[in-house]
Protein backbone atom coordinates (compact mmCIF):
# COMPACT_ATOMS: atom_id res chain seq x y z
CA UNK A 1 0.00 0.00 0.00
CA UNK A 2 2.59 2.38 1.20
CA UNK A 3 4.85 2.04 -2.04
CA UNK A 4 1.91 2.30 -4.33
CA UNK A 5 0.92 6.10 -2.74
CA UNK A 6 4.69 6.28 -3.09
CA UNK A 7 4.47 5.87 -6.59
CA UNK A 8 1.67 7.99 -7.19
CA UNK A 9 3.07 10.62 -5.60
CA UNK A 10 5.93 10.39 -7.38
CA UNK A 11 4.24 10.63 -10.41
CA UNK A 12 2.48 13.75 -9.56
CA UNK A 13 5.47 15.20 -8.39
CA UNK A 14 6.85 14.04 -11.60
CA UNK A 15 3.76 16.06 -13.47
CA UNK A 16 4.30 19.22 -11.98
CA UNK A 17 7.89 19.10 -12.37
CA UNK A 18 6.97 18.68 -15.79
CA UNK A 19 4.67 21.34 -16.05
CA UNK A 20 7.10 23.89 -14.75
CA UNK A 21 9.52 22.88 -17.50
CA UNK A 22 6.87 23.45 -20.29
CA UNK A 23 6.09 27.14 -19.09
CA UNK A 24 9.88 27.86 -18.55
CA UNK A 25 10.25 29.52 -22.44
CA UNK A 26 6.95 31.39 -21.76
CA UNK A 27 7.97 32.84 -18.18
CA UNK A 28 11.77 33.55 -19.11
CA UNK A 29 10.87 35.63 -22.17
CA UNK A 30 8.16 37.52 -20.19
CA UNK A 31 10.74 37.93 -17.47
CA UNK A 32 13.57 39.22 -19.69
CA UNK A 33 11.41 41.37 -21.63
CA UNK A 34 8.79 42.35 -19.77
CA UNK A 35 8.84 41.87 -15.93
CA UNK A 36 12.39 42.40 -15.35
CA UNK A 37 13.12 45.65 -17.12
CA UNK A 38 10.39 47.20 -14.81
CA UNK A 39 12.69 46.14 -11.20
CA UNK A 40 15.72 47.71 -13.35
CA UNK A 41 13.99 50.70 -14.05
CA UNK A 42 12.69 50.65 -10.41
CA UNK A 43 16.37 50.82 -9.25
CA UNK A 44 17.13 53.21 -12.24
CA UNK A 45 14.96 55.86 -10.35
CA UNK A 46 17.14 56.00 -7.11
CA UNK A 47 20.00 56.99 -8.77
CA UNK A 48 21.38 60.28 -9.58
CA UNK A 49 20.70 61.70 -13.54
CA UNK A 50 23.93 61.16 -16.02
CA UNK A 51 24.14 64.31 -17.89
CA UNK A 52 23.79 63.26 -21.09
CA UNK A 53 20.61 61.27 -19.96
CA UNK A 54 20.98 57.50 -18.30
CA UNK A 55 22.01 57.44 -15.19
CA UNK A 56 25.54 57.89 -12.80
CA UNK A 57 25.01 54.09 -12.37
CA UNK A 58 25.38 52.95 -8.90
CA UNK A 59 24.85 56.12 -7.19
CA UNK A 60 21.93 57.03 -4.82
CA UNK A 61 19.37 59.58 -5.08
CA UNK A 62 16.09 60.91 -4.23
CA UNK A 63 16.10 63.75 -6.81
CA UNK A 64 13.93 61.47 -9.41
CA UNK A 65 11.31 60.89 -6.92
CA UNK A 66 11.30 64.92 -5.59
CA UNK A 67 10.98 66.05 -9.05
CA UNK A 68 7.78 63.91 -10.11
CA UNK A 69 5.73 66.70 -7.57
CA UNK A 70 8.76 68.79 -6.26
CA UNK A 71 10.98 71.29 -8.72
CA UNK A 72 14.00 73.00 -7.20
CA UNK A 73 13.83 77.12 -7.28
CA UNK A 74 17.10 78.29 -9.54
CA UNK A 75 17.52 80.80 -7.25
CA UNK A 76 17.86 79.89 -4.10
CA UNK A 77 17.36 76.65 -3.98
CA UNK A 78 14.01 76.28 -2.03
CA UNK A 79 11.64 73.40 -3.41
CA UNK A 80 8.61 74.56 -4.95
CA UNK A 81 5.48 72.24 -5.86
CA UNK A 82 6.24 71.64 -9.91
CA UNK A 83 3.23 73.02 -12.12
CA UNK A 84 3.76 71.52 -15.01
CA UNK A 85 4.06 68.11 -13.55
CA UNK A 86 0.86 68.57 -11.86
CA UNK A 87 -1.03 69.97 -15.08
CA UNK A 88 -0.35 67.15 -16.64
CA UNK A 89 -0.93 64.27 -14.01
CA UNK A 90 -4.67 66.24 -13.84
CA UNK A 91 -4.74 66.37 -17.68
CA UNK A 92 -4.33 62.67 -17.86
CA UNK A 93 -6.88 61.94 -14.97
CA UNK A 94 -9.30 64.91 -16.04
CA UNK A 95 -9.43 63.27 -19.37
CA UNK A 96 -9.39 59.44 -18.61
CA UNK A 97 -12.48 60.20 -16.32
CA UNK A 98 -14.40 62.29 -19.32
CA UNK A 99 -13.20 59.70 -21.73
CA UNK A 100 -14.59 56.45 -19.42
CA UNK A 101 -17.51 58.81 -19.09
CA UNK A 102 -18.74 59.65 -23.20
CA UNK A 103 -17.88 55.80 -23.85
CA UNK A 104 -20.13 54.64 -21.32
CA UNK A 105 -22.62 56.91 -22.47
CA UNK A 106 -22.54 56.03 -26.04
CA UNK A 107 -21.27 52.59 -25.51
CA UNK A 108 -24.52 51.48 -22.98
CA UNK A 109 -27.28 52.59 -25.55
CA UNK A 110 -25.31 50.70 -28.45
CA UNK A 111 -24.94 47.42 -26.46
CA UNK A 112 -27.85 47.29 -25.45
CA UNK A 113 -29.15 47.58 -29.26
CA UNK A 114 -26.79 44.82 -29.83
CA UNK A 115 -28.05 42.25 -27.22
CA UNK A 116 -32.04 42.80 -28.38
CA UNK A 117 -31.32 42.18 -32.35
CA UNK A 118 -32.19 38.63 -32.91
CA UNK A 119 -29.38 36.30 -32.65
CA UNK A 120 -28.34 35.89 -36.32
CA UNK A 121 -28.19 39.68 -36.50
CA UNK A 122 -26.19 40.15 -32.91
CA UNK A 123 -23.19 38.81 -34.55
CA UNK A 124 -22.80 41.46 -37.63
CA UNK A 125 -23.30 44.01 -35.24
CA UNK A 126 -20.44 42.57 -32.90
CA UNK A 127 -18.39 42.49 -35.79
CA UNK A 128 -18.64 45.78 -36.64
CA UNK A 129 -17.40 47.24 -33.20
CA UNK A 130 -14.86 44.14 -33.26
CA UNK A 131 -13.37 45.50 -36.48
CA UNK A 132 -12.28 49.08 -35.30
CA UNK A 133 -10.99 47.30 -32.48
CA UNK A 134 -8.73 45.11 -34.36
CA UNK A 135 -7.59 48.17 -36.55
CA UNK A 136 -4.41 49.50 -36.03
CA UNK A 137 -4.67 52.33 -32.94
CA UNK A 138 -2.18 54.72 -35.34
CA UNK A 139 -4.44 54.51 -38.27
CA UNK A 140 -7.20 55.02 -35.69
CA UNK A 141 -5.79 58.41 -34.76
CA UNK A 142 -4.85 59.65 -38.09
CA UNK A 143 -8.17 58.84 -39.20
CA UNK A 144 -9.92 60.60 -36.00
CA UNK A 145 -7.50 63.58 -37.15
CA UNK A 146 -8.90 63.44 -40.82
CA UNK A 147 -12.04 64.40 -39.32
CA UNK A 148 -11.31 66.95 -36.98
CA UNK A 149 -8.31 68.97 -38.62
CA UNK A 150 -8.32 72.32 -39.66
CA UNK A 151 -9.01 71.37 -43.49
CA UNK A 152 -11.16 67.92 -42.53
CA UNK A 153 -14.06 66.39 -42.76
CA UNK A 154 -16.35 68.76 -39.53
CA UNK A 155 -14.27 71.92 -40.64
CA UNK A 156 -15.18 71.63 -44.03
CA UNK A 157 -18.72 70.54 -43.50
CA UNK A 158 -19.68 73.03 -41.45
CA UNK A 159 -18.30 76.66 -43.44
CA UNK A 160 -19.93 74.88 -46.58
CA UNK A 161 -23.22 75.00 -44.46
CA UNK A 162 -22.33 78.43 -43.18
CA UNK A 163 -22.58 77.77 -40.00
CA UNK A 164 -18.82 79.05 -39.06
CA UNK A 165 -16.24 81.31 -41.66
CA UNK A 166 -13.17 79.95 -40.30
CA UNK A 167 -12.27 76.62 -39.43
CA UNK A 168 -12.40 75.87 -35.70
CA UNK A 169 -9.23 74.96 -34.57
CA UNK A 170 -10.05 71.20 -32.83
CA UNK A 171 -6.24 69.95 -33.34
CA UNK A 172 -3.60 70.34 -30.11
CA UNK A 173 -6.12 70.88 -28.43
CA UNK A 174 -7.55 68.84 -24.98
CA UNK A 175 -10.93 68.93 -26.74
CA UNK A 176 -8.87 66.67 -29.85
CA UNK A 177 -7.06 64.38 -27.52
CA UNK A 178 -10.44 63.63 -25.86
CA UNK A 179 -12.38 62.85 -29.14
CA UNK A 180 -9.55 60.92 -30.16
CA UNK A 181 -9.82 58.61 -26.97
CA UNK A 182 -13.72 58.48 -27.05
CA UNK A 183 -13.24 57.08 -30.61
CA UNK A 184 -10.25 54.94 -30.23
CA UNK A 185 -11.46 53.31 -26.56
CA UNK A 186 -15.38 52.64 -27.17
CA UNK A 187 -15.33 49.61 -28.51
CA UNK A 188 -13.72 48.20 -25.06
CA UNK A 189 -16.87 49.84 -23.87
CA UNK A 190 -19.02 48.20 -25.97
CA UNK A 191 -17.61 44.96 -25.64
CA UNK A 192 -18.18 43.89 -22.01
CA UNK A 193 -21.03 45.90 -22.02
CA UNK A 194 -22.69 43.43 -24.51
CA UNK A 195 -21.29 40.65 -22.75
CA UNK A 196 -22.99 40.99 -19.89
CA UNK A 197 -26.38 42.37 -21.73
CA UNK A 198 -26.51 39.32 -23.36
CA UNK A 199 -27.16 37.39 -20.73
CA UNK A 200 -29.80 39.81 -19.38
CA UNK A 201 -33.07 37.84 -18.11
CA UNK A 202 -36.01 39.78 -19.61
CA UNK A 203 -38.54 37.85 -17.43
CA UNK A 204 -37.40 40.45 -14.85
CA UNK A 205 -37.93 43.58 -17.08
CA UNK A 206 -41.19 41.77 -18.34
CA UNK A 207 -41.95 41.44 -14.16
CA UNK A 208 -41.22 45.50 -13.69
CA UNK A 209 -43.65 46.28 -16.19
CA UNK A 210 -46.33 44.46 -14.93
CA UNK A 211 -45.54 46.18 -11.67
CA UNK A 212 -46.14 49.26 -13.58
CA UNK A 213 -42.90 50.35 -13.89
CA UNK A 214 -42.26 52.88 -16.41
CA UNK A 215 -39.09 52.78 -18.98
CA UNK A 216 -36.73 54.50 -17.08
CA UNK A 217 -38.03 52.64 -13.85
CA UNK A 218 -36.80 49.89 -15.78
CA UNK A 219 -33.83 50.92 -16.91
CA UNK A 220 -32.77 52.45 -13.90
CA UNK A 221 -33.84 49.85 -11.25
CA UNK A 222 -33.24 46.81 -13.15
CA UNK A 223 -31.20 46.94 -16.52
CA UNK A 224 -28.34 48.76 -15.01
CA UNK A 225 -28.56 47.12 -11.68
CA UNK A 226 -27.64 43.99 -13.33
CA UNK A 227 -25.65 44.72 -15.77
CA UNK A 228 -23.37 46.89 -13.18
CA UNK A 229 -20.51 43.96 -13.94
CA UNK A 230 -20.05 44.95 -17.22
CA UNK A 231 -20.44 48.67 -16.49
CA UNK A 232 -17.52 48.21 -14.22
CA UNK A 233 -15.35 45.94 -16.02
CA UNK A 234 -15.91 48.33 -19.11
CA UNK A 235 -14.93 51.79 -17.14
CA UNK A 236 -11.64 49.71 -15.97
CA UNK A 237 -10.33 48.73 -19.46
CA UNK A 238 -11.23 52.09 -21.23
CA UNK A 239 -9.38 54.22 -18.02
CA UNK A 240 -6.45 52.11 -17.54
CA UNK A 241 -5.03 52.56 -21.30
CA UNK A 242 -6.58 56.34 -21.67
CA UNK A 243 -4.46 56.88 -18.52
CA UNK A 244 -1.21 55.69 -20.49
CA UNK A 245 -2.22 56.78 -23.77
CA UNK A 246 0.83 58.34 -25.82
CA UNK A 247 0.19 58.31 -29.24
CA UNK A 248 -3.42 59.76 -29.10
CA UNK A 249 -1.78 62.69 -27.50
CA UNK A 250 1.28 62.83 -29.77
CA UNK A 251 -0.34 63.33 -32.36
CA UNK A 252 -3.76 64.71 -31.73
CA UNK A 253 -2.21 66.91 -28.98
CA UNK A 254 0.34 68.06 -30.52
CA UNK A 255 3.45 69.27 -28.42
CA UNK A 256 2.12 71.26 -25.72
CA UNK A 257 -1.11 69.23 -24.10
CA UNK A 258 1.01 66.77 -22.77
CA UNK A 259 -0.32 63.67 -21.06
CA UNK A 260 1.45 61.13 -18.49
CA UNK A 261 3.16 59.02 -21.21
CA UNK A 262 4.69 62.06 -23.38
CA UNK A 263 6.10 63.44 -20.27
CA UNK A 264 7.75 59.90 -19.23
CA UNK A 265 8.88 60.14 -23.42
CA UNK A 266 9.97 63.80 -23.15
CA UNK A 267 12.34 62.78 -19.57
CA UNK A 268 13.58 59.93 -21.62
CA UNK A 269 14.57 62.58 -24.53
CA UNK A 270 15.50 65.70 -24.20
CA UNK A 271 14.51 66.22 -21.07
CA UNK A 272 17.61 63.75 -20.21
CA UNK A 273 15.66 62.79 -16.91
CA UNK A 274 16.35 59.17 -17.00
CA UNK A 275 15.12 58.78 -12.82
CA UNK A 276 11.90 61.36 -13.04
CA UNK A 277 10.93 59.11 -16.43
CA UNK A 278 11.66 56.25 -14.10
CA UNK A 279 9.75 57.40 -11.49
CA UNK A 280 7.08 58.80 -13.35
CA UNK A 281 6.53 55.60 -15.06
CA UNK A 282 6.36 54.17 -11.98
CA UNK A 283 3.45 56.56 -10.65
CA UNK A 284 1.65 55.47 -13.85
CA UNK A 285 1.79 52.02 -13.54
CA UNK A 286 0.89 51.93 -9.83
CA UNK A 287 -2.05 54.24 -10.37
CA UNK A 288 -3.05 51.40 -12.92
CA UNK A 289 -2.55 48.62 -10.45
CA UNK A 290 -5.05 50.68 -8.12
CA UNK A 291 -7.61 50.43 -10.96
CA UNK A 292 -7.02 47.06 -11.83
CA UNK A 293 -7.46 46.08 -8.19
CA UNK A 294 -10.43 47.22 -7.26
CA UNK A 295 -11.49 45.50 -10.63
CA UNK A 296 -10.61 42.43 -9.40
CA UNK A 297 -11.97 42.64 -6.34
CA UNK A 298 -15.03 43.60 -8.06
CA UNK A 299 -15.08 40.58 -10.75
CA UNK A 300 -14.50 38.02 -7.74
CA UNK A 301 -17.41 39.88 -5.38
CA UNK A 302 -19.83 39.47 -8.41
CA UNK A 303 -18.40 36.31 -9.66
CA UNK A 304 -18.90 34.52 -6.29
CA UNK A 305 -22.92 36.56 -6.40
CA UNK A 306 -23.78 34.30 -9.47
CA UNK A 307 -21.88 31.13 -8.10
CA UNK B 1 -56.69 49.53 -35.99
CA UNK B 2 -53.77 47.42 -34.95
CA UNK B 3 -51.93 48.16 -31.85
CA UNK B 4 -48.32 47.76 -31.89
CA UNK B 5 -47.41 45.63 -29.43
CA UNK B 6 -45.52 46.60 -26.51
CA UNK B 7 -41.57 45.57 -26.77
CA UNK B 8 -40.66 45.07 -23.42
CA UNK B 9 -36.72 45.27 -25.01
CA UNK B 10 -37.40 48.68 -26.15
CA UNK B 11 -35.98 51.64 -24.64
CA UNK B 12 -36.37 55.14 -26.05
CA UNK B 13 -33.48 56.78 -28.18
CA UNK B 14 -31.13 53.81 -27.56
CA UNK B 15 -31.38 52.48 -31.42
CA UNK B 16 -30.78 56.33 -32.14
CA UNK B 17 -27.39 56.50 -29.96
CA UNK B 18 -26.11 53.54 -31.17
CA UNK B 19 -26.76 53.91 -35.33
CA UNK B 20 -24.77 57.23 -34.34
CA UNK B 21 -21.81 54.96 -32.88
CA UNK B 22 -21.98 52.91 -35.61
CA UNK B 23 -21.75 56.03 -37.61
CA UNK B 24 -18.87 57.64 -35.69
CA UNK B 25 -17.10 54.18 -35.37
CA UNK B 26 -16.59 54.19 -39.41
CA UNK B 27 -16.69 58.14 -40.64
CA UNK B 28 -13.02 58.39 -39.55
CA UNK B 29 -11.91 55.40 -41.78
CA UNK B 30 -14.37 56.45 -44.20
CA UNK B 31 -12.51 59.95 -44.48
CA UNK B 32 -9.04 58.52 -44.34
CA UNK B 33 -10.03 56.12 -46.92
CA UNK B 34 -11.60 58.52 -48.87
CA UNK B 35 -8.55 61.29 -49.14
CA UNK B 36 -6.21 58.18 -50.02
CA UNK B 37 -7.38 58.26 -53.58
CA UNK B 38 -6.82 62.42 -53.24
CA UNK B 39 -5.19 63.12 -56.83
CA UNK B 40 -4.15 66.50 -55.25
CA UNK B 41 -0.74 67.32 -53.63
CA UNK B 42 -1.75 68.12 -50.18
CA UNK B 43 -4.50 66.92 -47.68
CA UNK B 44 -6.24 70.67 -48.01
CA UNK B 45 -8.35 70.13 -50.77
CA UNK B 46 -9.93 67.48 -53.04
CA UNK B 47 -8.90 67.43 -56.71
CA UNK B 48 -10.65 64.16 -57.84
CA UNK B 49 -9.94 60.16 -57.85
CA UNK B 50 -6.58 59.30 -58.10
CA UNK B 51 -4.23 55.93 -57.29
CA UNK B 52 -0.69 58.19 -57.62
CA UNK B 53 -0.49 57.93 -53.77
CA UNK B 54 -0.26 54.06 -53.55
CA UNK B 55 1.93 54.28 -56.64
CA UNK B 56 4.14 56.58 -55.02
CA UNK B 57 4.15 54.56 -51.29
CA UNK B 58 4.84 51.85 -53.37
CA UNK B 59 7.54 52.90 -55.15
CA UNK B 60 9.06 54.28 -51.89
CA UNK B 61 11.83 52.32 -50.74
CA UNK B 62 11.71 53.88 -47.18
CA UNK B 63 7.93 52.29 -47.00
CA UNK B 64 9.28 49.03 -48.67
CA UNK B 65 11.40 48.17 -46.29
CA UNK B 66 9.65 49.13 -43.17
CA UNK B 67 7.10 47.02 -44.40
CA UNK B 68 9.07 44.03 -45.01
CA UNK B 69 10.72 44.51 -41.86
CA UNK B 70 7.20 44.77 -39.86
CA UNK B 71 6.17 41.57 -41.36
CA UNK B 72 9.17 39.83 -40.70
CA UNK B 73 8.76 40.76 -37.48
CA UNK B 74 5.21 39.75 -36.54
CA UNK B 75 5.88 36.50 -38.52
CA UNK B 76 9.14 35.61 -36.08
CA UNK B 77 7.37 36.87 -32.69
CA UNK B 78 3.85 35.78 -33.46
CA UNK B 79 5.94 31.89 -34.09
CA UNK B 80 8.19 32.23 -31.13
CA UNK B 81 4.77 33.91 -28.96
CA UNK B 82 2.72 30.66 -30.47
CA UNK B 83 5.06 28.00 -29.29
CA UNK B 84 5.61 29.07 -25.94
CA UNK B 85 1.98 29.83 -25.59
CA UNK B 86 0.90 26.40 -26.31
CA UNK B 87 3.91 25.29 -23.85
CA UNK B 88 2.33 27.26 -21.83
CA UNK B 89 -1.23 26.82 -22.05
CA UNK B 90 -0.76 22.70 -21.89
CA UNK B 91 1.34 23.13 -18.51
CA UNK B 92 -1.65 25.65 -16.90
CA UNK B 93 -4.37 23.63 -18.07
CA UNK B 94 -6.34 20.46 -17.19
CA UNK B 95 -5.09 20.23 -13.75
CA UNK B 96 -5.80 20.22 -10.36
CA UNK B 97 -4.54 23.56 -8.85
CA UNK B 98 -1.10 22.81 -7.58
CA UNK B 99 1.59 25.55 -6.21
CA UNK B 100 2.40 27.97 -8.37
CA UNK B 101 -0.52 27.89 -10.75
CA UNK B 102 -1.82 31.31 -9.75
CA UNK B 103 1.79 32.89 -10.06
CA UNK B 104 1.86 31.53 -13.59
CA UNK B 105 -1.19 33.09 -14.68
CA UNK B 106 -0.32 36.60 -13.19
CA UNK B 107 2.91 36.21 -14.57
CA UNK B 108 2.12 35.27 -18.32
CA UNK B 109 -0.76 38.18 -18.38
CA UNK B 110 1.62 40.66 -16.86
CA UNK B 111 2.38 42.20 -20.17
CA UNK B 112 -1.65 43.39 -20.64
CA UNK B 113 -1.60 45.04 -17.26
CA UNK B 114 1.32 47.30 -17.92
CA UNK B 115 0.88 50.51 -19.51
CA UNK B 116 2.74 50.10 -23.20
CA UNK B 117 4.85 53.39 -22.40
CA UNK B 118 6.10 51.81 -18.97
CA UNK B 119 7.18 48.43 -20.61
CA UNK B 120 8.69 50.61 -23.68
CA UNK B 121 11.15 53.03 -21.42
CA UNK B 122 11.90 49.98 -19.08
CA UNK B 123 13.04 47.81 -22.27
CA UNK B 124 14.59 50.99 -23.36
CA UNK B 125 16.79 51.47 -20.15
CA UNK B 126 17.76 47.69 -20.14
CA UNK B 127 18.19 47.52 -24.06
CA UNK B 128 20.42 50.36 -24.93
CA UNK B 129 22.81 49.08 -21.58
CA UNK B 130 23.29 45.65 -23.30
CA UNK B 131 23.58 47.56 -26.57
CA UNK B 132 26.66 49.06 -25.20
CA UNK B 133 27.99 45.98 -23.65
CA UNK B 134 27.97 43.51 -26.50
CA UNK B 135 28.22 45.91 -29.34
CA UNK B 136 25.25 43.99 -30.88
CA UNK B 137 21.76 46.17 -32.18
CA UNK B 138 19.82 44.07 -33.98
CA UNK B 139 16.70 43.13 -34.63
CA UNK B 140 16.14 40.12 -32.18
CA UNK B 141 15.96 43.01 -29.28
CA UNK B 142 12.74 43.93 -31.01
CA UNK B 143 11.77 39.86 -31.85
CA UNK B 144 12.30 39.44 -27.89
CA UNK B 145 10.15 42.80 -26.93
CA UNK B 146 7.63 41.56 -29.47
CA UNK B 147 7.10 37.93 -28.49
CA UNK B 148 6.77 38.91 -24.71
CA UNK B 149 3.86 41.20 -25.52
CA UNK B 150 2.39 38.72 -27.84
CA UNK B 151 2.34 35.88 -25.45
CA UNK B 152 -0.17 36.64 -23.92
CA UNK B 153 -2.87 37.18 -27.18
CA UNK B 154 -1.63 33.73 -28.16
CA UNK B 155 -1.87 31.91 -25.08
CA UNK B 156 -6.30 33.04 -24.42
CA UNK B 157 -7.68 31.48 -27.06
CA UNK B 158 -5.23 28.40 -26.62
CA UNK B 159 -5.99 27.98 -23.20
CA UNK B 160 -9.97 28.19 -23.59
CA UNK B 161 -9.65 25.28 -25.93
CA UNK B 162 -7.60 23.30 -23.87
CA UNK B 163 -9.94 23.69 -20.75
CA UNK B 164 -12.76 23.06 -23.12
CA UNK B 165 -11.34 19.39 -23.98
CA UNK B 166 -11.01 16.52 -21.20
CA UNK B 167 -8.04 14.10 -21.28
CA UNK B 168 -10.02 10.90 -22.22
CA UNK B 169 -8.74 10.87 -25.82
CA UNK B 170 -5.46 11.48 -24.27
CA UNK B 171 -5.70 8.67 -21.60
CA UNK B 172 -6.88 6.25 -24.67
CA UNK B 173 -4.11 7.01 -26.84
CA UNK B 174 -1.81 5.95 -23.30
CA UNK B 175 -4.07 3.24 -23.04
CA UNK B 176 -2.74 2.01 -26.47
CA UNK B 177 0.82 2.60 -25.26
CA UNK B 178 1.01 5.47 -27.12
CA UNK B 179 4.29 7.77 -26.03
CA UNK B 180 3.55 10.95 -24.38
CA UNK B 181 4.80 12.80 -27.39
CA UNK B 182 2.92 10.16 -29.48
CA UNK B 183 -0.45 11.17 -28.00
CA UNK B 184 0.64 14.77 -27.92
CA UNK B 185 1.75 14.33 -31.39
CA UNK B 186 -1.63 12.20 -32.95
CA UNK B 187 -4.09 13.36 -30.71
CA UNK B 188 -3.89 16.80 -28.38
CA UNK B 189 -1.82 19.00 -31.25
CA UNK B 190 -4.35 17.90 -33.99
CA UNK B 191 -7.48 18.88 -31.89
CA UNK B 192 -5.75 22.32 -30.78
CA UNK B 193 -4.73 23.30 -34.33
CA UNK B 194 -8.05 25.87 -34.63
CA UNK B 195 -6.31 27.11 -31.44
CA UNK B 196 -2.92 27.32 -32.24
CA UNK B 197 -3.92 28.91 -35.83
CA UNK B 198 -6.01 31.91 -34.10
CA UNK B 199 -3.22 32.38 -30.99
CA UNK B 200 -0.54 32.88 -33.85
CA UNK B 201 -3.32 35.13 -35.83
CA UNK B 202 -4.03 37.92 -33.01
CA UNK B 203 -0.35 37.75 -31.64
CA UNK B 204 0.52 38.46 -35.54
CA UNK B 205 -1.91 41.46 -35.54
CA UNK B 206 -0.74 42.88 -32.08
CA UNK B 207 2.77 42.29 -33.32
CA UNK B 208 2.03 44.35 -36.91
CA UNK B 209 -0.41 46.88 -34.76
CA UNK B 210 2.87 47.76 -31.86
CA UNK B 211 3.91 51.58 -32.14
CA UNK B 212 5.19 52.21 -28.47
CA UNK B 213 7.08 49.59 -27.98
CA UNK B 214 8.95 49.09 -30.85
CA UNK B 215 9.51 53.39 -31.21
CA UNK B 216 11.66 52.85 -27.59
CA UNK B 217 13.59 49.00 -28.80
CA UNK B 218 14.74 49.66 -31.96
CA UNK B 219 17.91 51.03 -32.79
CA UNK B 220 18.75 53.55 -36.03
CA UNK B 221 17.12 52.18 -39.57
CA UNK B 222 14.81 49.81 -37.64
CA UNK B 223 11.98 51.62 -38.68
CA UNK B 224 8.37 49.19 -39.09
CA UNK B 225 5.46 50.69 -40.51
CA UNK B 226 3.94 52.24 -37.88
CA UNK B 227 6.87 54.26 -36.25
CA UNK B 228 7.37 55.45 -39.95
CA UNK B 229 4.16 56.61 -40.00
CA UNK B 230 4.67 57.84 -36.78
CA UNK B 231 7.48 59.38 -37.75
CA UNK B 232 5.98 61.04 -41.00
CA UNK B 233 2.86 62.44 -38.98
CA UNK B 234 5.16 64.47 -36.93
CA UNK B 235 6.36 66.56 -40.11
CA UNK B 236 4.10 67.57 -43.03
CA UNK B 237 1.57 64.91 -43.84
CA UNK B 238 1.12 64.32 -46.92
CA UNK B 239 -1.54 62.02 -48.40
CA UNK B 240 0.79 58.71 -49.09
CA UNK B 241 0.33 58.56 -45.80
CA UNK B 242 -3.06 58.07 -46.15
CA UNK B 243 -2.40 55.43 -48.89
CA UNK B 244 -0.46 53.50 -46.69
CA UNK B 245 -2.69 53.52 -43.97
CA UNK B 246 -5.82 52.43 -46.14
CA UNK B 247 -3.38 48.94 -47.34
CA UNK B 248 -2.71 48.53 -43.79
CA UNK B 249 -5.97 48.80 -42.76
CA UNK B 250 -7.59 46.93 -45.43
CA UNK B 251 -5.08 44.05 -44.10
CA UNK B 252 -5.97 44.55 -40.66
CA UNK B 253 -10.07 44.29 -41.92
CA UNK B 254 -8.89 41.11 -44.16
CA UNK B 255 -7.27 39.56 -40.98
CA UNK B 256 -10.09 40.20 -38.57
CA UNK B 257 -12.50 38.52 -41.16
CA UNK B 258 -10.63 35.38 -41.39
CA UNK B 259 -10.13 34.81 -37.94
CA UNK B 260 -13.89 35.53 -37.72
CA UNK B 261 -14.99 32.93 -39.99
CA UNK B 262 -12.60 30.54 -38.84
CA UNK B 263 -13.78 31.40 -34.96
CA UNK B 264 -17.35 30.94 -35.61
CA UNK B 265 -16.91 27.73 -37.48
CA UNK B 266 -16.26 25.95 -34.89
CA UNK B 267 -19.01 24.04 -32.97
Amino acid sequence: MATAAETAKHAEQEQVRRRWLLSTPALIIIFVAAIGPLFVMLAYSFMAKGDYGDVKFGTFSLDGWTSVLFQRDIFDDTLGLADAHLSILWRSLRLSFYTTVLTLIFGFPTAYFISTRPPHTREIWVFLVTIPFWTNLLIRTFAMQQVIRNEGLVNTALIWLGIIERPLQIMHTDVAILLGMVYVYLPLMVLPLYASMEKLDFRLVEAGYDLYASRLQVLWRIIIPLVKPGIIAGSILVFIPSLGAYVIPRILGGGKNMMLGNLIELQFGSGRNWPLGAAISITLMAMVMVALLVYVRNATRSGAGHG
Amino acid sequence: MARRPFDIRAQPGFGFIALITFFALYLPIAALVAYSFNAAESLSHWEGLSLRWFVSAWQNTAVQDAAIRSLMLAVWAAALATIAATMAALATTRTAPYRGLTFKYAFINQPLMVPEIVTAVALLIVFSRIKVWTGYSGMGYLILAHTAFCIPFAYLPIRARLESMDLTLERAAADLYATPWKAFRHVTLPLLRPAIIAGFMLAFVISLDDVVITEFVKSGGQDTLPTYMLGQLRRETSPEINAIATVFLALSVLLVTVFFFVNRRKP
